[in-house]
């Protein structure tokens, strides 16, 4: 057990987003939370992180009450990959990654050599070693994406949260960054991320979050969770899935109706 | 980035002993010019070597040009790194240390020691409260208006705040005596080195090296707040405890400056990204360089201040002069980058 949620109620003081979601993340398995924009994802994650203070219910963290602790101590155990960085000035990769360290730091430490070699190690696990003298704004965005992926390996937390890590990036981008978070759950990782595209869940999730409204419609195996009925339902327009045969056997896409 | 990690050292030495040139031409300028042998001399002969002479020369390195020197560089230390400390934590390269109002503050705290006709002293410790006061406002509505976006919201409350001061201000010169009192205060507002003295500096400097020394321990940490907030805090730092105890030494910093020199504008702005554009972002590397930088173009300033024209220049001027077109460029290059 990593991550878990007990009747968790999620918000803001005077709105209410979400009530009473169990949720409990696995070892080393992807997580995908599906649902319509304004469903409640983000809302979700940034409780989730302790970023929000959950309205009611409780979040825990290797079976401790995520608000008994402070915040290093949450970063330790769980990262946040966020969109896109909101990175002020032009750091270069490698400077970027190296703050992944920060919850291992003491306040007034630098990043020690072995620091700086564990952050190299994760933007060379990640393919983009090369780039690491290279300015932040100055990379591709699927690169710069995988350096947040690097930096959330560097922390060494066992558990990461990622909020549409594949927006904005064309298809190539996107299939590397999906193979990566698929590579660092088989190394053990519980990873839990959302997206707005349901083909992104067939292609690598273990099991599928349907959020609507800040409801669990439906929690389980992906195939299982996201039927044609279950997203037409959430989605508010007509949903096909078919299996569509590839080199590498039949993968299983999801299909919007043309609008009327 | 002209300056690599590892060649950093070195520039810091090379750029310590460009100041040293600068500090021994600005001794050796001005209406009384003085030989380098001169000043070699006076040195020699202030370390304990050889007898102490009581002429001219001596007058002018050790009472007149020495103090108002060492004044120039350590205000200009302290306004640069106050600025690049706090353009990392508002994560914007066109903030300084007037945003946050310390230097209206420290103006009205000024102006109404001048009306009470305090001494000196007084008048500096007044504008030194003014300053921190109105700091403290800012950050006390930054504390209160939870929800709007927390960096936005501090600009906006020093902008306002420092308008406020800054009527009060106003307010105090059309009351005060045309003669005596509003020449000084104006001459004030400018700002000025000429009348510092070794006892003022030995003052202001060491809140200004007590402003400093937090940012030298956390200056790795800084670098982290460049990041969003959210980012930040997932990633473990207590942002708004860091956010504070950075713009708090900041403040300390920047009104022991203003203190004693009065309000000199423009440096905290310019200089931390001429230290950027030279090292890169990372505050590690900013800090020191911006400290040498600050410093050598205080030094500067006050220099053609005082030898260019007959009679003194307020160095608010010529910053000025060098700051708004430095500033605009820095708007267009911020507007290209950004898509």
């Amino acid at each position: 057990m990593t991550l878990a949620t007990h009747g968790l109620d999620f918000g803001y003081p005077r709105r209410v987003v979400g009530r009473g979601l169990d949720l409990a993340m696995r070892e080393g398995e992807v997580l995908c939370v599906l649902g319509p924009n304004g469903a409640g994802k983000t809302t979700l994650f940034r409780t989730l992180l302790g970023l929000l203070p959950a309205l009611a219910g409780r979040v825990s963290l290797d079976g401790r009450d995520l608000a008994s602790l402070d915040r290093a101590q949450v970063a330790r155990a769980l990262a946040y990959v966020p969109q896109a960085s909101g990175i002020a000035f032009d750091f270069t990769l490698q400077e970027v990654v190296e703050m992944g360290r920060a919850a291992h730091l003491g306040a007034y430490a630098q990043p020690s050599a072995g620091d700086r070699r564990g952050a190299r190690a994760a933007l060379e696990r990640l393919g983009i070693g090369d780039l690491a003298d290279r300015p932040f704004g100055a990379v591709s965005g699927g690169e710069r994406q995988l350096a947040l992926l690097a930096r959330a390996l560097a922390s060494e937390a066992r558990c990461m949260v990622m909020d549409e890590p594949t927006a904005h990036l064309d298809f190539a981008n996107q299939s590397r960054v999906l193979r990566e978070i698929a590579r660092m759950a088989g190394a053990g990782i519980a990873i839990l991320l959302c997206s707005h595209d349901p083909d992104h869940a067939f292609a690598i999730a273990d099991r599928a979050l349907l959020l609507d409204r800040g409801q669990a419609l439906a929690l389980g195996d992906a195939a299982g969770v996201l039927t044609a009925q279950n997203l037409t339902r959430v989605y508010g327009v007509t949903i096909h899935v078919a299996d569509v045969p590839t080199a590498a056997g039949p993968r299983r896409v999801c299909v919007p109706a043309a609008a009327a | 980035m002209l300056i690599t990690r590892s060649r950093l050292p070195l520039a810091l030495v090379l750029g310590i002993a460009f100041l040293a040139t600068l500090v021994v031409g600005s001794v050796a300028m001005g209406a009384y010019p003085l030989a380098p042998g001169d000043i070699a001399r006076v040195i020699w002969q202030t370390l304990g070597g050889g007898t102490p002479s009581t002429d001219a020369a001596r007058a002018v390195v050790l009472e007149i040009r020495g103090p108002r020197i060492a004044a120039a560089l350590a205000v200009g230390m302290a306004l640069g790194v106050a600025g690049a400390a706090l353009q990392g934590v508002f994560r914007n390269p066109l903030v300084s240390p007037d945003i946050l109002g310390v230097s209206s503050g420290c103006a009205l705290g000024a102006v109404v020691g001048i009306l009470l006709g305090l001494p000196l002293a007084a008048m500096q410790g007044l504008a030194f409260a003014g300053g921190l006061a109105a700091a403290g406002l800012v950050l006390a509505i930054g504390a209160r208006v939870r929800g709007a976006d927390p960096v936005l919201t501090l600009v906006l409350a020093g902008v306002v705040v420092g308008s406020l001061f800054s009527a009060g201000v106003a307010f105090a010169k059309t009351i005060a005596d045309p003669y005596n009192q509003l020449p000084a205060i104006t001459f004030w507002l400018l700002g000025s080195f000429a009348g510092v003295l070794p006892r003022d500096l030995a003052l202001a400097l060491p809140l200004m090296l007590l402003g400093i020394a937090p940012l030298i321990a956390l200056r790795w940490r800084v670098d982290v707040l460049a990041l969003s907030e959210d980012e930040a805090r997932a990633l473990g730092l207590d942002v708004h405890r860091l956010r504070l105890v950075v713009i708090a030494a900041a403040t300390l910093a920047t009104a022991a400056a203003v203190a004693i020199a009065g309000i000199i504008g423009w440096v905290g702005l310019v200089v931390p990204h001429a230290a950027r554009l030279l090292v890169g972002p990372a505050f590690a590397r900013v800090l020191p360089v911006a400290a040498i930088l600050g410093a050598a173009f205080m030094l500067v300033v006050d220099t053609l201040c005082r030898v260019v024209a007959p009679t003194e220049i307020p160095p608010g001027v010529i910053t000025a002069l060098v700051g708004t077109p430095a500033f605009i460029a820095l708007l267009a290059a911020s507007a290209r980058r950004s898509p």
